[in-house]
């Protein structure tokens, strides 16, 4: 998370929780240009190569009786495969290299981002409405590949009263665009939240009374964020598995 | 972000708000968002993915053909435990067997000694009857004799002069009674 060195001369209370996530150039100063490395590249490569050393590294021994690396990675393995085999089914099972990329990646960088000083790519909409609008026009391209016109009866609840379907018609057409928005800010949200959250308790450890308070308040919630690390990444690949659900099978 | 006190200055500095609202950094972002998750895609679908699949699949299948194996030890283990006890079975039978054979011989064996001994016993009682009857018999003569001898002495010694015949007869009436 940044450092809070500006406002301090200010006196009394400052609070910058939005600042550690600026984005800046990793090396030397300068402005942002397309290409530049800043801190979001370093930490985004730093989430891809925790995956290698996670699934290729710790798996390179095949052992059959495994390691604690290699059964981490079987678990992870076995976690995602099962999710996508239970919502998605058999014919789900070849998009399971694509939800595992985005499981993930996402876990990666979020456990990632909980070290201190560390920088957390997931906290920012450019790069969770690009994961949710990929998964959004993934599915929604596979729909209509897949299932031709029958893909729009997604939207048509025939189990409804037949005067009701054109309303439901509606409500489900928004819903559906609505996913990827809703998609995108929830891991976004909590992921920056938290974050927040924990530098606006650091901000009044600057008070003496109540700097107890607050260690404790900083260390509850980095528990809190754990967990919400773990589980924005689940409720992102699961939500993932749901939609390409209505893809392959879009009759209700 | 209710906790906002930038000065001006710095507010103007730090540019919106929220660093996730500045458009400007979006490009590059989703530039290095894209390359990392093809990496990401690159490295699970041709390395990671298909090597941890295999693991688990030959662990599952080692898995059952150990099961396997030892459902079939143990069907083994059964069949050789039901043959023990056939085994034991047979040869309790057959001991059994043996010892009524044995048992059977002895009685045989034995009763026949007895009959024999009985016989053996019941000639020895006849011979020893008539030996005693024998003994008997010439005890009674050998009485009679040493009587008519006592008799004809005492007669004598008596001053009388005896006759053998009134002797005899005489001695003879006594022993009847």
């Amino acid at each position: 998370m940044a450092t809070e060195t500006h406002g301090a001369e200010e006196g009394g209370l400052v609070f910058h929780p939005m600042d550690q996530f600026k984005i800046e150039p990793a090396f030397g100063d300068g402005a942002i240009g397309m290409f530049t490395v800043t801190n979001a590249t370093v930490w985004m490569a730093l989430a891809v190569v925790a995956t290698f050393a996670l699934l290729v590294l710790g798996s390179s021994k095949r052992a059959m009786i495994p390691s604690r690396m290699q059964s981490v990675a079987e678990l992870a393995y076995g976690f995602v495969y099962k999710m996508v085999e239970d919502i998605c089914g058999k014919e789900g099972v070849k998009y399971f290299p694509y939800i595992m990329t985005l499981f993930m990646f996402i876990v990666c960088a979020n456990f990632l981002g909980l070290i201190p000083t560390s920088f957390t790519p997931t906290s920012h909409f450019a790069v969770t409405v690009v994961l949710a609008l990929a998964v959004f026009l993934t599915v929604t391209i596979l729909g209509f590949v897949k299932n031709g016109a029958a893909f729009l009866g997604l939207f048509w609840v025939a189990s409804a009263p037949l005067p009701l379907r054109p309303v439901l018609a509606i409500i489900e057409l928004i819903s559906y665009f609505v996913r990827p928005v809703s998609h995108s800010i929830r891991l976004a949200g909590n992921v920056m939240a938290g974050h927040a959250v924990i530098k606006v308790f650091a901000g009044f450890a600057a008070i003496t009374v109540i700097s107890p308070v607050s260690v404790v308040a900083i260390t509850a919630m980095y528990g809190l964020e754990v967990l919400v690390s773990f589980i924005q990444a689940y409720v992102f690949t699961i939500l993932t598995c749901v939609y390409l659900k209505d893809a392959l099978h879009p009759s209700h | 972000m209710a906790t906002e006190t930038h000065s001006a200055a710095d507010a103007a500095a730090a540019g919106p708000g929220m660093p996730q609202l500045d458009f400007s950094t979006w490009g590059n972002q989703i530039f290095w968002l894209v390359l990392a998750l093809i990496a990401t895609y690159l490295i699970l679908s041709r390395v990671a993915l298909p090597r941890i699949g295999a693991v688990l699949a030959e662990r599952q299948g080692t898995i059952t053909n150990d099961i396997a194996a030892a459902e079939d030890l143990k069907a083994k283990a059964i069949e050789a435990e039901a043959a023990y006890d056939k085994a034991l079975l047979d040869a309790r039978a057959e001991a059994q067997r043996i010892v009524a054979a044995a048992k059977a011989e002895i009685q045989a064996d034995l009763d026949v000694a007895i009959s024999k001994a009985d016989a053996e016993i019941a000639a020895k009682a006849a011979e020893s009857a008539k030996a005693i009857s024998e003994i008997r018999a010439s005890a009674l003569e050998n009485v009679k004799v040493v009587a008519k001898d006592t008799t004809k002495e005492i007669v004598a010694a008596m001053g009388g002069k005896a006759d053998a015949k009134t002797v005899t007869a005489a001695v003879t009436a006594r022993m009847k009674g």
